[in-house]
């Protein structure tokens, strides 16, 4: 008894010591922040003394009666609504091309992988390069035609779009990959079957790929959303959030609150309260998704 | 599942409402590796603006005529983005701040699923759902708060001025790992019990099994988050950003985008080749690695 005690005591002292400085690092980098931001969210901030007064819900009233932040909730659903419909899109095309029996589709899938592993603000100085309105490669192939190339990121109209097209292009790889996957794991008999029965290949598309893809589908439409809020170097490094606030979506906000001019620690921790609930509820869809997906099959 | 290169088309010309029932085989092949240019093109334009760029002399950017391949291809601009900033030192700290914090985050991922997986623990579970409730929670929200700890963290007296500026303050609150303790948790529980419970029968600790027996096993698993890490670290943008208040400290990816001229006159010959140092040693990995890296990813998603 007392020696089987003495060996899981010692199980337990080696499992703190395996695991112990994982969590402990998580306890104060993960979890403490999430509280803190909690408590910021409620307090007048003084970074100086690094004190808090209590004032109710005083930094929710600011943060909502501030007027740039419907402007920023409208970017932040354009950037992420567009981002997720094209990454969708154009990865199951892509995915559906790449999967046939053609010569080279692996390299070219390696290739289509590959920005996704590239530093965002390498990325994002590259296309600034391409983008220039004098010496840049859009400027270059519009040029015959006699159709000025647009001034991508100072133009507010156009730089919402640049930044779309530049993150798209990083991370389509990522959901073709995801795709593929997916479709290597539809069972081949079901198109066998559906081929002797007469369906032909676009009611084998709609009625076995589709579905078939529908897990995959929504796992990726729920990264991509979960991703695309997190967007932060491309924009910083392109655009700062400009020009005039057009590209300014809350993560950038945040950002932008805690650590540039006319810092505001109070709308910091809203905005990080505002954004963990978010992201939160769109896990927690998946979550339940995904329970209900393994029990009944 | 395979689709035939004719299926693809018929499927594409249904959705836009092409009444084209009977498309040939030939042109359906021709027609799919057409698109596969155009897909491979439209990676690959972008990275060969990028290293035409590193290679022209100013004469040949800052014109109304570029060419798309250099005239006179030059390494000047790599020799001038080396020599003309303290690149030595945004070089260093990048790959410092890189190594120990992937490092430390392998060593954490083996130690914690090799803890989840073979080590008896009242409160195992509770630790694996802590862990994996913490890939819910983004850095980007908790920046500030962060900051805040970082500052005012003294690390038992040996940072008294706080960490902020210091290679511990980049690396200390990104060294814990969620993603890469449960790809290792799941490939461990695929290790018979038998082979660990026959070093244990021989006399091995906790320490000698893992080292001896788990590790070699799964050294796939193991290259897969090595990799995932070394590339999340070496492209790190944003807290690197706020944590260092120096040019001295700064990493490489914050050095690149501080070349960019707020008045327009960037150098782009300059700063394309520094990107492309920047993006060389990330290259080589996925060029190596790329099977890992992949297969990482796509684990979580299918297999669900």
């Amino acid at each position: 008894m007392t020696k089987a005690f003495r060996r899981d005591w010692r199980e337990w002292l080696v499992f703190l010591a395996f695991a112990g400085p994982n969590v402990l690092l998580f306890a104060i980098f993960t979890y403490y922040p999430l509280f803190r931001n909690f408590v910021l969210a409620f307090q007048d901030y003084n970074i100086f003394t690094n004190e808090g007064e209590w004032v109710g819900l005083d930094n929710f009233k600011r943060f909502f009666a501030d007027p740039s932040t419907n402007k920023v909730f409208e970017n932040t659903l354009v950037f992420t609504a567009s981002v997720v419909a094209l990454i969708l899109a154009f990865g199951l095309l892509a995915a559906l091309l790449l999967n046939q029996k053609l010569k080279f589709r692996n390299p070219v899938r390696s290739l289509l992988f590959s920005p996704t592993v590239l530093a965002g603000s390498a990325v994002a100085v590259v296309w600034i390069y391409i983008f220039d309105h004098r010496y840049g490669l859009f400027y270059q192939v519009l040029r015959p035609f006699n159709i000025p190339a647009p001034h991508w990121l100072l133009d507010p109209n156009w730089a919402m779009a640049g930044l779309i097209m530049v993150y798209v292009w990083k991370n389509l790889g990522y959901a073709t990959v995801i795709y593929i996957a997916g479709l290597q794991a539809i069972p081949n008999e079901l198109y066998e079957a559906a081929r002797v029965d007469g369906a032909n290949a676009w009611d084998r598309f709609r009625h076995i790929t589709i579905p078939g893809l529908s897990p995959v589908t929504f796992f990726l439409m729920v990264t991509s959303i979960l991703n695309s809020f997190q967007a932060f170097d491309i924009i910083r490094v392109m655009t700062h959030g400009g020009p005039v606030n057009a590209t300014n979506v809350l993560i950038y906000r945040l950002y932008e609150l805690g650590f540039e001019t006319n810092a505001d620690y109070g709308k910091v921790a809203v905005m990080g309260v505002l954004l963990f609930v978010i992201m939160f509820v769109v896990t927690l869809f998946q979550l339940r998704y995904l329970e209900r997906r393994v029990s009944y099959s | 599942m395979e689709f035939a290169p004719r299926d693809f088309f018929i499927i594409l010309f249904s959705c836009f409402q092409v009444p084209i029932m009977k498309v040939s085989k030939l042109v359906s092949k021709i027609l799919g590796y057409a698109s596969m240019t155009a897909l491979a093109l439209l990676i690959s334009i972008p990275i060969f603006w990028l290293v035409s760029g590193a290679l022209k002399v100013n004469s040949e950017i800052l014109t109304a005529n570029p060419t798309l391949w250099p005239k006179e291809p030059t390494l000047n601009n790599f020799v001038r983005a080396v020599t003309e900033r303290p690149f030595g030192s945004y070089f260093i700290n990048s790959v410092i701040t890189t190594l120990i914090g992937a490092l430390a985050e392998v060593i954490m991922a083996i130690t914690t699923a090799y803890a989840l997986v073979f080590v008896r623990f009242p409160f195992r579970n509770a630790v694996f759902v802590l862990l994996l409730a913490a890939l819910m929670v983004p850095e980007q929200i908790i920046i500030f708060p962060n900051y805040l700890t970082v500052a005012n963290m003294t690390l038992f007296g040996l940072y008294p001025k706080g960490m902020l500026n210091t290679y511990a303050g980049i690396i200390l609150p990104g060294a814990s790992i969620a993603f890469g303790t449960f790809l290792l948790r799941q490939y461990f529980r695929t290790i018979p019990t038998d082979l660990v419970d026959a070093a244990k029968v021989d006399g091995a600790g906790h320490g000698l099994t893992l080292l001896n027996v788990v590790v070699p096993v799964a050294m796939p698993a193991i290259a897969t988050s090595a990799m995932l890490s070394f590339t999340a670290k070496w492209n790190e943008y944003l807290w690197p950003l706020i944590v260092t208040t120096t040019d001295q400290m700064r990493t490489l990816p914050i050095a690149i985008s501080r070349l960019l001229d707020a008045e327009g006159n960037t150098e782009w010959g300059i700063v394309m080749a520094a990107t492309l140092i920047v993006i060389i040693p990330v290259i080589f990995v996925f060029l190596f690695a790329q099977r890992y890296i992949v297969e990482g990813i796509a684990a979580g998603a299918v297999k669900g």
